[in-house]
């Protein structure tokens, strides 16, 4: 077989084999090299179909380079890497090799030519990032990775559907362009959507990536919604379902994020929010649509992990993950409260960050394909991400009211890994030709005009003026909120418990029957059979008692007789 | 400055966060003013207008706060409201090993 048709996804699988092996600086080799020489490879991925291997009657493509899969893996790659060296010192080993081999699935999924490769690698990841939330080690992660793994498989059964139906239908199991017409391309599309965290059943983000370590949720954060999101590109581009779930997904983020008390939870409603910026996108459909969906996933992926990566030092430093426990931090953790802030104004879109650069370019799809609402709904998000995630997570973590805690700041290897993600953000924000240039097609906007970050500055400013103006509205509660997941794990708890007092009832008359027959029963043999007394005066059981020998003999004739006729009959 | 005062980090002394708003209060109505020399171009009519992105920020964050706040009196639930479900069973069996310990003595 020749190596061209290798997918570099196997380097890190091997990676993940190798984390279990070996031990000490070896693994922390394995852990820091593997990712680069898996970044190498796939930039030695050409374009176009690397070869077909026949698998029953199908040609199965496992390699296939674009520079839209190109630039995906690229990120995952950059990704792995950095959260490595994030990770390495204080994750136990099987949670880096899940996280690798997760990542080895993500990356496989970039390059896969065909429906059949690019469901392997999709129940790959579901597989790997269940051991990774079930890494935290908690009986809440032990639960909400149960419920992840539930929803993630029966995400793949649905999808795997679609895929049959597909390839039975077209006879092909090319990955192409399709819309969502018949049962099968629905059947896919929900399947991917699943993944995607898109509504109604976005609650397992929230869910399970907070239940993770604090190294866990980094790599958690990056994967799954991503490749949802290049999944899309590929197959559903032009969407017109898209758009509009985009945009509740969008809000729904905000508005959870805005009730939510845990740190990291806010952060998890954020990740919907901004997957809901890319879906919208991927509805669009254009050119600009979908590079600016490709543009702002990269982006997305560095600076969500770089929030993450803060939230994770502060967990590790602190054992405390609420928004009511924290505050103040900035006095003794000024690294981590720096790139937390450098993170929380990407995600803002901020002029010279990153997201400012990407994010743009979806509002400008929109306007150019006059969605006027889109345009409104999308900057209207914009200045809600300000408001969640903006100011909130550095707001609460770090000033608010002083918590009286005074931790160390990150160890050397996590404020390094912190300090790359942060500087990739504002270098992006400062050139942004260096991500334009890389994508699937060519980029003619130009996202730093004056009026534009004057608009941007007005949305975003006033919209910090907003959050101090109505902080006292936002106190933060001991609570959680209830989501869609309550359909499942409340109401039809209750409706088993009620089926099963149903059945209980039923079991207690049944039982009460039975020793009631049983008694009539007993009460019969005791009357015929029964010997209670043996040296009483009391008369013996119908067929206990000594009868005399003649009687006996003429019972005996009967029956014999009885059976002589019966016998003839 | 009070001995009080001076115990504070600098960033937190009421007199800086006084400044604060001073300095963020300038630069709001900098950003607001700077329109009339720069230019905002508007797609839809609306969004052309006179410090449209101040007010269209500053407004669709209150309208989203509301409804959170709104929305949060019916989905907020205390921390511990779905562990509920799941403890009668660890209850149950912490009182049967209880039970058993009586039982053992």
């Amino acid at each position: 077989m020749p190596y061209e048709m290798l997918s570099p996804a196997l380097i890190l699988l091997i990676a993940a084999a190798l984390i279990g092996l070996v031990k000490g600086h070896a693994r922390t080799a394995v852990i820091l090299i593997a990712p680069l020489i898996t970044l190498w490879a796939i930039w030695q991925v050409p374009d176009g179909v690397q070869g077909t291997v026949k698998f029953l009657s199908y040609h199965v493509e496992p390699v296939e380079g674009s520079p839209l899969r190109r630039l995906f893996a690229t990120v995952f790659a950059i990704m792995v890497f950095v959260g490595g060296l994030y990770a390495f010192r204080i994750a136990r080993w099987y949670e880096l090799a899940a996280a690798y081999a997760y990542a080895a699935g993500a990356i496989g999924v970039c390059f896969a030519g065909d429906l059949i490769t690019l469901f392997l690698y999709w129940e790959l990841m579901a597989l790997f990032s269940t051991i990774v939330v079930w890494c935290g080690g908690t009986p809440g992660a032990r639960t909400a990775g149960i419920r992840y793994a539930i929803m993630h498989l029966m995400g793949g059964v649905i999808l795997k559907v679609g895929i049959e139906g597909v390839v039975i239908g077209t006879g092909s199991i090319q990955i192409q362009a399709m819309l969502a017409t018949d049962f099968s391309t629905w059947m896919i599309l929900i399947g991917i959507l699943i993944n995607a965290a898109a509504p109604p059943v976005s609650a397992w983000l929230s869910d399970a990536y907070p239940e993770s370590s604090a190294t866990g949720s980094v790599f958690l954060s990056a994967f799954t919604t991503k490749t949802a999101v290049l999944a899309l590109i590929l197959l559903f581009p032009g969407e017109p379902v898209l758009i509009g779930l985009g945009l509740f997904m969008v809000m729904y983020g905000i508005i959870y994020a805005l009730l939510e008390n845990d740190v990291r939870r806010i952060l998890a409603y954020s990740i919907v929010n901004q997957v809901g910026f890319m879906v919208v996108a991927v509805g669009i459909g254009t050119e600009m649509a979908l590079n600016g969906a490709t543009a702002h996933a990269f982006a997305h992926i560095v600076y969500k992990a770089l929030l993450f990566m803060s939230a994770g030092v502060v967990i590790y430093r602190t054992g405390k993950n609420k928004c009511i426990e924290l505050g103040g931090l900035f006095r003794t953790m000024p690294i981590t409260a720096t790139c937390g802030i450098i993170g929380a104004l990407a995600i803002s879109s901020f002029p010279l960050t990153s997201g400012f650069t990407t994010k743009s370019m979806i509002s400008q799809a929109a306007v150019d394909s006059n969605l006027m609402w889109v345009y409104l709904g999308l900057t209207a998000a914009s200045a809600g991400v300000f408001l969640h995630a903006g100011i909130k997570f550095p707001w609460f973590v770090f000033f608010q009211k002083d918590s009286g805690l005074r931790p160390k700041d990150a160890p050397w290897n996590m404020g390094l890994a912190m300090a790359i993600f942060a500087g990739l953000c504002i270098l992006l924000g400062v050139f942004p030709e260096l991500l334009y240039g890389l994508l699937p097609y060519a980029v003619d906007y130009e996202p730093y005009t004056a009026g534009k970050v004057l608009f941007y500055l007005q949305l975003l400013l006033f919209s910090g003026l907003a959050f101090f103006v109505l902080l006292p509205l936002m106190k933060r509660t001991m609570t959680i909120s209830l989501d869609t997941d309550w359909l499942w794990r409340r109401l039809a708890f209750s409706i088993l418990k009620i089926i099963e007092n149903g059945f209980s009832s039923l079991n207690a008359v049944i039982e009460r029957q039975r020793i009631r027959s049983q008694h009539f029963l007993h009460g019969i043999a005791v009357r015929y059979l029964g010997q209670p007394h043996t040296a009483d005066s009391k008369e013996r059981g119908i067929f206990a008692r000594s009868w005399r020998v003649g009687s006996t003999a003429l019972w005996i004739a009967i029956l014999l007789s009885a059976y002589v006729l019966l016998y003839y009959l | 400055m009070n001995e009080e005062e001076k115990q504070l980090h600098w960033l937190v002394r009421p007199s800086t966060i006084r400044k604060l708003w001073i300095g963020s209060s300038i630069i709001l109505a900098l950003t607001v003013l700077t329109q009339t020399v720069i230019y905002v171009k508007g797609y839809f009519g609306v969004d052309a207008w006179f410090g449209f992105g101040a007010v269209y920020g500053f407004v669709s964050c209150l309208l989203m706060v509301l409804v959170a706040k709104l929305l949060g009196f019916f989905l907020k639930r205390p921390e511990n409201y779905y562990d509920e479900s799941e403890q009668p069973v660890n209850n149950q069996n912490s009182k049967s090993a209880l039970e058993e310990d009586n039982n053992a003595i």
